[in-house]
């Protein structure tokens, strides 16, 4: 029964209580939840409840029903029990196994938490991050991940936001929770520049690119007329209706683009590392080979996901 | 164009649809609720009550969502004309609870989303305490409590986010443990609760919850009570108890008669009451079911009235309170007696008064037995019982009904009836032929349990008898049913009755009179230890730890204490985690804090032999303790499957003898 008024007392109670939250101090992951930094309230519906067995409590009295009074005995003790309940979905809970997706800024980058613990199965754990309530059930001795999005603003390293993980298992009539400000951050790529010009002017032969007859095998294909008849793979066209074509090709080798930081004129740095960042892109997308170098940093010529990842990282962390 | 919205819950927009498995629990619950009700609601309300609850579940099962406001309202409305109709009213015990329970269904039909499952639980916890107002026998109470298992089921499954619900075993399992476990709590604080002394607003209504004898008396009234098999009283006695045909309860005594219904005579409760002339006979122990009245029905003539009760003129004895719930009190007897040796003039001519022109017949006969009898009452009264006995009178409990003049029409055309009908005759006649004389209404008989030693007194022990005053010997007791049917003051109500239809039923066998027993000493112990635990009982509760009177303050604090206790008890349970790991994992923990200790600290992710090594390296006066610890170890943990326990035990000994000196930094 989440009521407008929640977050204002929440604010409230942070205002009033930093010790509840605010200051909670960075935390490396994985975390685990102690039973010190676990808290209890009834939530609104507990309160409504707990008014109703008042009631009950008193009419009983009034009443001298004994037996109305057992049954409204045993309704609150289970109520109570309810809340050890749910101290324990979250005693020795643990965070960590942090793993998170690409994103430029202004994307959504995918993160994903693990949750773990020994024992017992943890039902209905619930998460508040990234302003969306996150539900897992933990199972005993395994674990569980949760996976969200968080907006990519800035681009360098983005922490983790301050979490509330919380459970109002099993009958809803208290919260129990914790806060965790994990020490672990997200990396944000930054965001390459829409167009510009190309880092090197195209260099003559138009021919540049498109395949031409090479050593290595390509393609088998149908005997076309004309094909030169060493090119027939006759073992093969054996086991065949047709006659089967070795097509050979080369790849037309592309030029190397070395980036470079100082070759980028007259522009700021944000401006430099959005261009970069666009050339790289660029690069990889045809298949060129590239090596970037910055001012305190060289990559050398080489191709493939991780050089991009590692060239990125270093234009995400350029101050 | 501005749009209406149909539904009458409020708004809610974001919160999703209640899954199927809460809310099939949910009409669990509710149908449990209607249950529980269904032994005083109308059976045609309970019916169709039912009707609908599975008719909603079956519509939201096809994926019917709120049902609309046109159905609702019109629903509503005829629950609420059903129950003014059926009781006259909407307030009170039965009208209330019946509609409550008929709300609580109809909130099925708009529970949509989580927080209508909720309030719908809510209240249906209200509902089943509700239908303990109704009957508190230790099998209802044990059934609603039972009743709090769906529902917190639901509140479960209404938690349970995840689509998986599991079978209906690991729904009412969990459910039941809960509330097994906490049963200890309950329990202590139904002891420790502090019950009021007096309530603290308006009794319940008197004139619906009465039950048992009534203050009045009309011959066809006690009918029903006759056929009411349910206990009024159960009496213990410190030694031998009174034989059958001695075991007279008086409850209320009559003086006046209108010719129809002999009632109290108002106004002589003001004098005081003689005293009693007699030697205590019977000391005995009641234990007396509610019944919303003030009198407790004392055997034969009391010797004086338990501490919170009066006694009145005619030795009948009044409560200072209704009698609500449980009540137990200690009296003692007198058989033999004299009681108002002299009459004083204002009873006397109460005890004689007769209604005008109502049974001519019968006066003309009772002034011929005086004439005849020259005024003796002994001899007027055996001419009574002899007519009775030989006047083709027969015990009935269906008797033909009465025309106009009562009396007359009893005595000399139906003559047929039971014990009121005699007794109100019987009287008529004395006081037609000038003995005073009254009709006593009360309890006769009961049911010797012998395995729990205590006379078992059913309301269908109800019984009427007639009391006579004779000058010089005061009010004597004559009971003119047992001149027509002796059974039924030796053997009791229910052997009257059946005497004439010959065939004692199957049930008086001897198994199942012992069962009945058995059961009758369990009830008598809930009603005992548990119904009538009341305010006193509970003040004298620790006089066996030797506190005499416990009052409000201590029972708070001790409520306060225990519970605490408790909780700390269940919090140790809360925060109790098993270590992980086997034997070798203990022991090798209690190596790395020894270790520890001497400064060297396993640090995360560090495997046990590089951990060992750098032990080794740090603390060269124990290298060869530690390496023989690592091998033993690392062989233990990975040379097998389990850690053989010869190698644990090797293991266990180094470890307890490892002594981690000079700490070398």
């Amino acid at each position: 029964m989440a009521t407008r008024a929640a977050p204002r007392i929440l604010a409230w109670a942070e205002r009033r209580l930093p010790a509840l939250t605010r200051l909670r101090p960075l935390e490396p992951l994985p975390a685990t939840l102690h039973r010190r930094r676990i808290y209890i309230v009834p939530t609104g519906f507990g309160l409504g409840f707990a008014t109703l067995l008042a009631v009950m409590l008193v009419g009983a009295l009034n009443y001298a029903n004994n037996a109305a009074l057992m049954l409204t005995c045993l309704f609150g003790a289970a109520t109570a029990g309810s809340m050890l309940v749910a101290f324990r979905v979250l005693n020795g809970l643990a965070l960590g196994g942090l793993r998170s997706g690409t994103a430029r800024v202004g994307e959504r980058v995918r993160v994903s938490l693990e949750l773990w613990a020994s024992q017992r199965e943890r039902t209905a754990v619930r998460l508040d991050i990234g302003g969306a309530e996150h539900v897992v059930t933990v199972p005993p001795g395994g674990s569980a991940t949760v996976e969200f999005e968080l907006e990519g603003e800035h681009r360098g390293w983005l922490p983790l936001p301050r979490t509330r993980v919380h459970t109002r298992w099993p009958l809803g009539l208290f919260r129990a929770w914790s806060w965790v400000h994990p020490d672990a951050a997200v990396l944000i790529y930054p965001l390459p520049e829409a167009s510009g010009p190309a880092p090197f002017a195209p260099e003559g032969d138009a021919d540049r690119g498109r395949p031409r007859a090479g050593d290595e095998l390509a393609a088998l294909r149908d005997y076309r007329p004309g094909d030169p008849r060493r090119q027939i793979a006759w073992k093969l066209s054996a086991r065949h209706h047709g006659l089967l074509v070795k097509d050979m090709e080369q790849p037309a080798p592309k030029e190397d683009w070395r980036l470079d930081w100082d070759s980028v004129h007259g522009l700021d740095s944000e401006s430099r590392i959005a261009r970069l960042a666009r050339w790289i892109d660029e690069a990889r997308d045809d298949g060129r080979r590239w090596s970037l170098r910055l001012p305190d940093a060289f990559f050398d010529v080489a191709q493939g996901d991780e050089h991009y990842h590692r060239c990125m990282t270093a234009l995400a962390l350029r101050p | 164009m501005t749009r209406f919205r149909l539904s009458l819950a409020p708004a809610i927009g974001t919160e999703p649809r209640l899954d199927d498995r809460p809310f099939d629990l949910l009409c669990l619950s509710m149908a449990f609720v209607v249950g529980v009700h269904a032994a005083h609601l109308p059976w045609w309300l309970s019916a169709s009550l039912a009707g609908l609850l599975g008719w909603r579940w079956w519509h939201r099962r096809r994926g019917g969502g709120h049902v609309s406001r046109w159905v609702k309202l019109p629903v509503v409305g005829l629950l609420l004309a059903v129950v003014v109709a059926t009781y006259g009213t909407l307030f009170g015990r039965e009208p209330g609870s019946a509609f409550a329970v008929g709300l609580l269904v109809l909130k099925t039909l708009e529970t949509e989303h989580r927080r209508d499952a909720r309030v719908g639980i809510a209240f249906g916890g209200f509902a089943l305490m509700a239908a303990l107002l109704f009957d508190q026998s230790i099998v209802a109470t044990l059934i609603v409590a039972l009743g709090l298992v769906p529902s917190l089921a639901t509140l479960r499954a209404i938690e349970q986010t995840t689509p998986v619900y599991g079978t209906w075993r690991t729904t009412f399992v969990p459910a039941l443990a809960m509330l097994a476990a906490s049963v200890p709590l309950a329990a202590f604080a139904f002891l420790f609760i502090p019950r009021l002394e007096s309530p603290l607003w308006g009794a319940p209504n008197p004139g619906q919850a009465v039950t048992g004898l009534s203050s009045s008396m009309s011959p066809g009234e006690m009918a029903e009570l006759l056929v009411d098999d349910t206990p009024a009283l159960r009496v213990t006695f410190d030694g031998t108890p009174p034989l059958p045909e001695a075991r007279y309860f008086r409850a209320y005594t009559m003086m006046a008669f209108d010719g129809r219904q002999w009632t109290q005579g108002g106004n002589l409760y003001a004098t005081t009451p003689t005293p009693l002339e007699g030697t205590p006979r019977f000391r005995y122990q009641v234990a007396m079911e509610p019944t919303q009245q003030r009198v407790l029905p004392m055997l034969d003539m009391p010797m004086a009235a338990p501490a919170d009760a009066t006694l009145r003129f005619d030795r009948t004895v009044v409560a200072n309170e209704r009698v609500r719930a449980m009540k137990v009190y200690d009296a003692v007897a007198a058989v033999d007696y004299r009681l108002d040796a002299t009459l004083a003039p204002l009873v006397r001519r109460a005890a004689l008064q007769l209604p005008a022109g109502i049974g001519p017949r019968a006066r003309g006969l009772a002034q011929a037995w005086a004439d005849k009898y020259n005024h003796d009452a002994y001899g007027i009264a055996r001419a009574a019982l002899s007519m009775f006995r030989d006047g083709g009178y027969s015990y009935t409990l269906a008797p033909a009904p009465l025309g106009a003049d009562r009396i007359d029409d009893f005595l000399f055309a139906t003559r047929e009836g039971y014990c009121e009908y005699y007794a109100s005759s019987f009287t008529f006649l004395m006081r037609a032929a000038g003995v005073p004389a009254r009709v006593v209404t009360g309890y006769q008989g009961g049911y010797w349990n012998r395995l729990g030693s205590y006379l078992l007194v059913k309301r269908a022990d109800a019984h009427a008898w007639s009391e006579v005053w004779i000058d010089g010997r005061g009010w004597v007791r004559f009971d003119p049913t047992g001149a027509v049917r002796p059974e039924r003051v030796s053997l009791g109500a229910s052997a009257a009755a059946n005497a004439g239809g010959g065939s004692t039923s199957f049930f008086s066998g001897e198994w199942l009179r012992q069962a009945r027993d058995r059961w009758d000493v369990v009830n008598q112990w809930w009603n005992e230890a548990v119904n009538g635990f009341d305010a006193l009982r509970q003040s004298g509760m620790l006089q066996p730890f030797g506190i005499r009177r416990t009052d409000v303050g201590d029972l708070a604090l001790i409520l306060a204490v225990g519970c605490s206790l408790l909780v700390a008890m269940a919090l140790g349970w809360a925060l109790f985690q098993r270590r992980e790991g086997d034997a070798l994992d203990a022991w090798m923990r209690r190596l790395q804090r020894k270790l520890a200790k001497a400064g060297v600290i396993r640090r995360t992710g560090e495997g046990p032999r590089h951990f060992m090594a750098r032990a080794a390296r740090s603390l060269p006066g124990q290298r060869n303790a530690l390496e023989r610890l690592s091998e033993l170890y690392l062989a233990s943990r990975y040379a097998h499957d389990e850690p053989p326990p010869e190698l644990v035990k090797q293991f266990r000994q180094r470890v307890r003898e490892f002594r981690a000196r000079g700490v070398v930094k």
